[in-house]
Parts: C-alpha cells; structure tokens; sequence
C-alpha cells in the first residue's frame, strides 16, 4: 500500500479580497516527484508555502504524514521538522559559516550534541559535492554553491518531504546544471519532491508527475508523457508554446 | 506566535485589517485597550488645557490679559489651563525681535517671498521653473537689502534683529553659504592629492568632532583677533560662520555619500568622451551625486534648523532666545510651559516639513530610477 | 625650450598637480601667517598675554556639581578636570538611559499592534523635529518649579523631591564593604567560566542548559550572601529636614536632572529609529528560512535576525553617543557644569585665556570623538560579513 504523505482537499486561500487558491485537490504518494509549472501568479508558491505553513490557507484541509495543518503550533513544528525547502534566494545565514549554517537546526532543533551535527553535515556538504567550503560563508561561494548549501541544509534535518520553490530561478545560466544534478540525484534515491520551476528538461528527467496551475486553479495534472505529448487543456497548451520554443 | 498563526478570515480588507492590526490576539486586544485609554486620558488632558480650558486674548471674565495675575489659571487655580496670552503680547517679538515695528512690513515681505525663492529649487515640475530659479539667486539681495536697509530704506542694525527673523536668517543663509563650500569639500575628500585631501579630511574631521557651541565661541571672542582693526562683525555674522562651517562639513559628508555611490563607469565614459574633469564633475557627476544625496542633505539642514537654537548661549535673541527673555519679565514670569510649547511647535513646523519633503523626496527617487 | 617645460608643468598631469598643491600649501601657510601675525597684535594691544601658565593659577570660583573635591582655591587646571569628569558622567549616563528608552521604543515601533506602534511613532516625532535645547531647558523648568523644601514631594520614605533637587540618604560603606564589592567581582568572573563550561558541556551532548539564569542567580545571589554574612555593612544617611535645608544625604541637582531627561529623551528617539531599520533590514527570506527548518520564534530571534541586526544597528548607534556627548556641552545652558560651563566658560571670563582655553577645551572633545571612532571602526571591520557580498 503506497503511503499518501501529502494530502489537499478543497484548499482555498484568499489575500483580502483576492482569491489566489482555487479549490485545491492534491493528493502525494510517498517517493513521487511532482513538478509544478505555470504562469507567476498562478498561485504555485503559495500553493506549496501552505504546505509547511509560511502561509495559512483558510478553507479545506491539508495533511502531512496524517498531521493536520492547523493554527495548532505543536502540528506546524512537527511538520516543519519532517519537511525541507529550498528557496528561491537560497536566503543562506550570512553571518554564520557555510558548515554552522547547516549544523545549525540539527543542534538547536533536534537538539544534538555539536560534534555529532558537524558531521552530519560534512557529510550532506560531500553529497551536494562542496565539502571544500565548510569553514568559507555564503558571500563567497558562488550562486550555485549557495543554493547547493541551502539543500544540503535542508536535507540536515532528514526530511521525508522536500519542496522546492523555483530553485534555480535566481541563478546564472552556468550554474543552473550542477544544482540540477543535486536534485536529480535526491529524485534517484527516492525524495517525495515537489517542485515549482520553469526548467522543463529536468522536468521530463525527473517528475514523474506534472502539474499546471494557472489563476489559483490545477488546471491539468498527467504524467510527463502525456503532459507534454498530449496536453487536454487550451491554456496548458499555451503556456508550454510560449515556454518551450524560445 | 507566528504571523502565519493570524487569518484573513473575511474578504473585507478593512476587517482584515483591523483584526491583524489590532485584534490578533488576547494580548493585541488588551494592548490596544490599554492604547486607547492612555490616548484617551493624555489627549485629552492635552487638548483641554491647550485649548478648551484656554484663555487666549481674554480670561474667563472677559478681561484683556495684559499680566500673568489677569491669567484664568491664576484667579482660579485649577480649573483653567494654559495663559496664551503671553504669545499674543509678545508676538511682535517673537517674530521680529527689536525690530522697529514701523519697518516690520520689510520683514513680512521677506517671509512672504521666501516659498517662492525656494519652490524652484525643491519641485522640479512646476511651470514657469526657469523663473523660479532666478528669483532664487535673486532673491538674497532682496533680502538683504529689505532687512537692512540702504537707499531709500532706514538702516536697522542686525543687534535689532531676533526671534523667528534670526532663525530664519541663520537657518537660510548657513544653508545657502554652506551648500558650495560643503560640494568644494566633498569633492576636495576625494581628490587624489594628497595636500588637498588631507586639508578637507582634517577640516571636516575637525568640525564634526566638536560641539557647535565651541564653534561659536570660538567665532565670538577669537574672530575679533584674528581680523584687523576695523573689521568687526557684528555677532550675527560671527555665529552665521560658526553655523555656515559646521554645516559644511556634514553636508560635506553627505555628498560625499552621494559621489560614493556613482559607479566609476561614468566617469571613465565621460573621459573616453575627451571631457576635462571639471567638466565631467560638474555635467555628469554632481548632478546624479546630489540627487542621490538629497534625503540626507535635508537631514543635515533639519539639523542646523535645531541648531541655530544655540545663539542664545552667545547672546543672540532667536526664537528661543525671545522665549526666555520674554520670561524673565516680572510681567509674564512662570509661563514656561506656554512659551516652550508655542516654540516647540514652531519647529516642529519647520523641521516635520523638511522631513516630509525629504520623505516625499525618497519617494520620486525610487520611482524615477526604477 | 622655456615654453616647452612651461607646457610640461601646465599640462602634464603629475607636475600640474604638483603645482596646484604648491599653491594651496603657499596659500593656506601664508593664511595662517597673516592671521597669527594679526593675532598677536590684537592680543598685545588689549594687554592680554598668552601662554598656558594660567592653568596653575587659582580658579576664583566654586563648582557645585562635582565628582572630585574642589573649592575656589584650587587651579584652573583642576576645574578643567572637574568639567571633564561632569562631561563624561553626564555622558555616559545619557547614554545608558538613552539606549534603554531607544531599544524599548524601537521595539514597539515594530509592535503588531498599530495603536502601539503610533503613539511610539508621535512620541519619536516630536522629539526628533524639536531642538534638544529647547526640551532641555523645558525639563529644567519644569525641575525648578517643583515644591520648595518645605512641601518636599516624599518618596519611598526617605527620597524628596523638591526644586533644589532630589534629596536621597547617601550609602556609607563600612568596613567588610569592599569584601562584598569583591565577592561581585569574584562572581561574575566565575560566571565566565560557568558560561564557558556549561556551554561546551552543552555543544558535547545536545542538552540545553539555562545558562543565562544559572549565572544571572550567580551574580545576584553572591553578593547578596556576602553581604549578610559580614554583618550587613552599609548604612544610609538621610537627608533630614532643619529649618529651611536638608541636612545630611545627598542631593541630585536639577541641572543634571534636566540634562539626563533632555539628553536621554532626545537621543532615545533617533536610537529608537536606529534599532527599528536594523531589525527591518534582515530580510524577510532569513525569518523564513530559519521557520521552514523548524527554529522556535525565540531562538529565530537570538541566532539569525538580532546578530544581522546589531551589525547595522551599531555604526550608527555610536554616531548617537557621539552626538549626545557633545550635546552634553549645552549644560551651559542651565548652568549645568560640564567643561564648556566651567572651564570654557568662566575660566575664560576670568582669564581672558580665549585661545588657549578654546584650545583644550576642542582638543578635548576632538579626542572623545576620535577614540570612539576608532574603536568603531575596529569593531566594525572585524564583523563585515566575509564575501564580496
């Protein structure tokens, strides 16, 4: 029996008076990978920022691993603990090295002892293939570094879950591949990843679903065969048109 | 507890707004209670003896107020608030000081012109600029010569000028000398000669590391030494260089904020293009370095506003200068409540708007260069 | 030939520039000749000598605020460091009672209550657009216009205040005091060692430790147990009233009262602005970040935004001191005795000094200002975050 780990039913959200969540329904299996596209403002952010609570939705449910997502602060820390993200801005903590930087939760959440934390995170520092930079800080390291230390950070904390918010968006064209290679390389050992980015060849390596949202509504959800081969929906079609052949 | 705790629950921005704002949480709401009590009860306490409960010209019994014995407050002790009546009776001198009062129109006209002289230099899109701008090297001749005097008009020495004319004229004119002295410094800090750089790195470390009030002094009792016999100017002059120089060193430092700030591209396009380097200074450097510069220019200038309030430490009668004289007098002692107050909110006229410009400033800044 | 070295000092760009600094050198010493030279004369045709020997000459006057003792006999130069020690203790206190109003206020700007965060804001506002002088002298007043001896206003028992100033019981320290002062000093020492210890215990097993309680008990605690345990060493002489003055204790002036509000009130508002653009400036994406790996909100706060926050915060948090230091030299205003007052003031009355006292009196200041900077700057490159960002 495969396990749901994520779970939206008729997930609303409103800003004011702007309706940014349509009637969301999404249902996660563990170890899928899901990339989500779309038009900005289609409400894909938000949509996965509702996930580990950055923001609230006001109508219907959403489960992480059989948690409710609820004003309950004991059910958002248990979530924040089990699901990693990866931002946009990397957003890296300056002030600290690149090594304290991801032994930072592991010691003041899980509370581990410090020595122990260092070398889990060497350890995730070796995966994402810097562990040369342990003792630089993140002004130093290139765009692509950074982003890779963000992971590496994220992935301290052992998470079952892992989202990923437009991660290559900020950086040069360079550098976009070898952050890439890190998160197809987490997809091979089997992450539940979800994923809002524009990059639609690693979306046709990886995923193995894919979802187009446009005005707060999943407009079409298929696997990457169909979806590119075959898209049912007028706007999907569209949007890939206007994304595929610059 | 975290925002993300705190729900837009309607679709109404107002309720919205008023639930984060306010309502967010048991605490929020006693707060809020708590801030609307004190609000309550410090308003209006203020508003009642500001003006409520205020006499102005004429007490409760209809009497005019010439002497604080006539104040309400003081035939009957707690039950009347402030005695404005002292502002009235000294408002001549809060405005011009000892000036004759026959000659008082040259001032007003002086007051009246100043928005104008000024307006071209602030707003940039206003018709008719050019002639604005003209007006505005124009007008401190004008000035000069209305407030002093000369052909046709009876000279009235500067010893009779005070309250809100000796502010002003400060505040003016130290802005207005201090402006290309502090541009000359800014670019001087920056200049790759050595004798150069360090004559203004020292003046301008000088000046900001001691307190105004030693300048003046200093402008007060030395500058009579330093100059020959015959030469002695009078002790506005002297604080107005003791004012204009201290200015000019931290609009000095401001701009140099400014010069910082422009990438060296431009200055290595300009020579590419074969222009000298006063050329490019003045055509391509300064004009992006001020305007980048401006919020905190006005910020130094909302400064020395404040600041002019020292000369009364050398006997100068400014504005505070007047408030305090004016309480020395037998007639009007134990109104200091009355007369700091009306002082205050004369400055925080003056330097609330220059902040709000400064703000209003920013503002075009971002939205010009975005 | 000759025009050609003429062109080549005009024109080429090292000699040219060689030769404007000539000028200006020429200029400026020729500047300072002619006005030292008119200077001296000045000077001898009012009969005014110069020289720094009046420093060893009797002051003539009384100081009434004073940290050291000083009577009309003693030197000009120990009256300079009698206005120097009133500068610095008016400094320093403005600048403690500053920073603690400043952070309190900054903090509730920042306030999710909006009622909060405004009445904070009117309270910055009008302080920030009205001359300090002005509100000193306002406070200062108001302090002057306080009940007479007589109807002193009573607090907790033995404080009175009244228009000459606050009157308060003078602690007096009996022998076995200085054990106690040392046993202070023992503890918070130890409680460096505590911190040291308990935290590398901490990084070793993962347990957190309530290592700020464990050592504030430790300096609270000790000297309070020395302090009974010698006998109880202090005692209080208060102020009691005799015919129309206080005898005993001792009394807080109302000019150093008028300055401490006005200096502290003031500057707290720009400090206040100071602290609320540090916090705002650590971005957004840092508070959620740190969240989406699961940090509570207090540890969010201690970690990630308030380190970022104080390296903004500081710079211009010292620029504040540095302001209030030298406002401080408006105690002359109400006959407050700082060195301007004093010194600068009456010393120069007195001796008709003007230069040489105006002299010391700047270097003075000059030397505040510089030391603070420079240490400033010290601090400041040593937490530039590294990179080229």
């Amino acid at each position: 029996m495969i396990e749901q780990v994520i779970q939206l039913e008729k997930v609303n959200k409103w800003y004011d008076d702007f309706h940014v969540l349509k009637d969301i329904d999404l249902t996660v299996q563990k170890g899928q990978r899901i990339v989500i596209c779309g038009p900005s403002g289609s409400g894909k952010s938000t949509m996965i920022r509702c996930i580990n609570r950055l923001e609230a939705h006001q109508e219907g449910k959403i489960v992480v691993h059989g948690t409710e997502l609820t004003n309950d602060l004991k059910n958002i820390d248990l979530i924040r603990k089990n699901v990693g993200m990866v931002f946009q801005q990397f957003n890296l903590f300056p002030h600290l090295s690149v090594l304290d930087n991801i032994a930072l939760a592991p010691i003041w959440v899980k509370k581990m002892p410090k020595k122990e934390a260092e070398e889990i995170a060497m350890s995730y520092l070796e995966k994402v293939k810097i562990p040369e930079q342990a003792e630089k800080f993140p002004g130093q390291l290139s765009g692509g570094q950074q982003q890779r230390v963000a992971i590496a950070r994220s992935l301290a904390m052992n998470p079952d879950i892992m989202l990923f918010d437009e991660p290559t968006s900020a950086l040069d064209p360079e550098m976009i591949k070898e952050v890439l290679d890190v998160m197809i390389q987490l997809a091979e050992e089997g992450m539940t990843m979800l994923v809002v980015t524009h990059e639609m060849g690693f979306a046709k390596t990886v995923a193995d679903q894919m979802i187009f949202m446009d005005e707060g509504r999943i407009v079409e959800q298929a696997k990457p065969d169909e979806f590119f081969n075959n898209p049912k929906s007028d706007r999907t079609k569209l949007f890939l048109s206007q994304i595929l052949n610059h | 507890m975290s925002s993300t705790a705190i729900q837009n629950i309607s679709h109404n921005k107002y309720y919205n707004w008023l639930i984060r704002n306010l309502f967010s949480s048991w605490v929020n709401t006693l707060l809020t209670i708590i801030a609307l009590i004190f609000i309550y009860q410090v308003g209006s306490f203020c508003l009642n003896w500001a003006i409520f409960a205020a006499d102005f010209r004429y007490n409760f019994q209809g009497e005019l107020i010439t002497d604080r014995g006539l104040c309400s407050k003081n035939i009957m002790p707690g039950e009347y608030g402030a005695c404005w009546a002292i502002i009235y009776a000294r408002w001549d001198q809060f405005m011009y000081g000892l000036y004759p009062i026959e000659e008082a129109w040259r001032v007003n006209l002086v007051y009246a012109l100043l928005p104008l002289a000024i307006i071209g230099i602030l707003f940039d899109k206003i018709p008719f600029r050019k002639y604005f701008i003209y007006f505005t090297f124009v007008y401190p001749f004008i000035a000069y010569f209305m407030l002093y005097g000369g052909p046709g008009l009876s000279v009235v020495g500067t010893n009779k000028w005070g309250g809100l004319l000796v502010t002003l004229f400060l505040g003016v004119t130290g802005i207005g000398l201090a402006f290309p002295l502090s541009i000359l410094l800014a670019l001087g800090r920056r200049s790759k000669m050595p004798i150069i750089k360090s004559l203004c790195v020292v003046f301008i470390e000088f000046i900001r590391g001691v307190p105004l009030i030693t300048l003046l002094f200093t402008a007060n009792v030395m500058l009579p030494l330093f100059l020959p016999d015959g030469v002695n100017p009078d002790n506005l002059l002297r604080a107005l260089v003791a004012v204009t120089l201290f200015q000019s060193a931290y609009m000095a430092e401001a701009i140099r904020g400014g010069l910082q700030a422009i990438p060296r591209g431009q200055v290595e396009a300009a020579q590419s293009l074969g222009l000298s380097y006063w050329q490019t200074t003045r055509k391509i450097v300064l004009p992006q370095a001020l305007k980048i510069a401006i919020p905190p220019i006005v910020n130094t200038c909302i400064g020395l506003f404040k600041d002019t309030s020292l000369v009364l430490i050398i006997g100068l009668f400014d504005l505070l200068g007047i408030g305090r004289a004016a309480l020395a007098d037998m007639t009007w002692t134990k109104l200091y409540y009355e007369v700091y107050v009306f002082i205050s909110l004369v400055f925080f006229i003056f330097c609330f708007g220059m902040s709000r410009y400064s703000l209003y400033l920013e503002k075009k800044l971002k939205t010009d260069n975005s | 030939m000759q025009t050609n070295f003429l062109r080549k000092l005009i024109f080429d760009e090292k000699s040219r520039s060689l030769l404007i600094q000539t000028l200006v050198i020429g200029l400026f010493a020729l500047l300072i000749y002619l006005i030292a030279q008119q200077t001296a004369y000045n000077l001898e045709k009012r009969g005014i000598s110069s020289g720094f020997d009046f420093l060893h000459v009797a002051a003539g006057y009384d100081i009434s605020i004073r940290l050291i003792p000083f009577t009309s006999e003693d030197t000009h130069l120990r009256a300079y460091f009698v206005g120097l020690l009133n500068t610095l203790m008016i400094a320093i206190c403005g600048c403690f009672l500053a920073t603690i109003i400043g952070f309190l206020v900054g903090v509730i700007r920042l306030s999710s209550n909006w009622l909060f965060r405004n009445i904070a804001y009117v309270y910055v506002e009008f302080t920030r657009n009205v001359p300090v002088l002005v509100q000193i002298i306002l406070y200062y007043s108001i302090l002057l216009h306080l009940p007479k001896i007589k109807q002193a206003i009573v607090l907790f028992d033995s404080f009175y205040l009244t228009n000459r100033g606050l009157f308060s019981p003078q602690p007096i320290f009996k022998d076995g005091f200085s054990i106690v002062a040392w046993s202070l000093v023992i503890a918070i020492v130890v409680s460096f060692f505590v911190k040291r210890f308990l935290k590398s215990k901490q990084e070793a097993s993962g347990k957190q430790y309530p290592i700020f309680l464990i050592n504030s008990a430790i300096i609270i605690f000790t000297p309070i147990i020395f302090y009974y345990i010698m006998g109880m060493p202090l005692e209080f002489d208060s102020p009691v009233l005799k015919g129309f003055n206080f005898k005993g204790g001792m009394v807080i002036r109302p000019e150093f009262m008028g300055m401490l509000f006005g200096l502290s009130i003031y500057t707290a508002a720009f400090i206040s602005e100071t602290v609320r653009s540090g916090i705002i400036s650590v971005s957004k994406g840092q508070r959620e970040a740190s969240q989406a790996l699961g940090l509570k909100s207090n540890l969010i706060m201690r970690l990630i935004i308030i380190p970022q926050a104080l390296r903004v915060i500081i710079p211009p948090l010292t620029s504040q001191y540095l302001n209030l230091t030298k406002n401080s030299s408006l105690g002359i205003a109400i006959g407050y005795a700082d060195l301007v007052h004093g010194f600068g003031g009456i010393s120069l009355n007195q001796t008709g000094r003007a230069i040489e006292i105006m002299l010391i009196v700047m270097l003075t200041y000059l030397t505040i200002s510089l030391t603070i900077s420079f240490f400033m700057n010290i601090y400041n490159k040593s937490v530039q975050f590294k990179g080229n960002a």
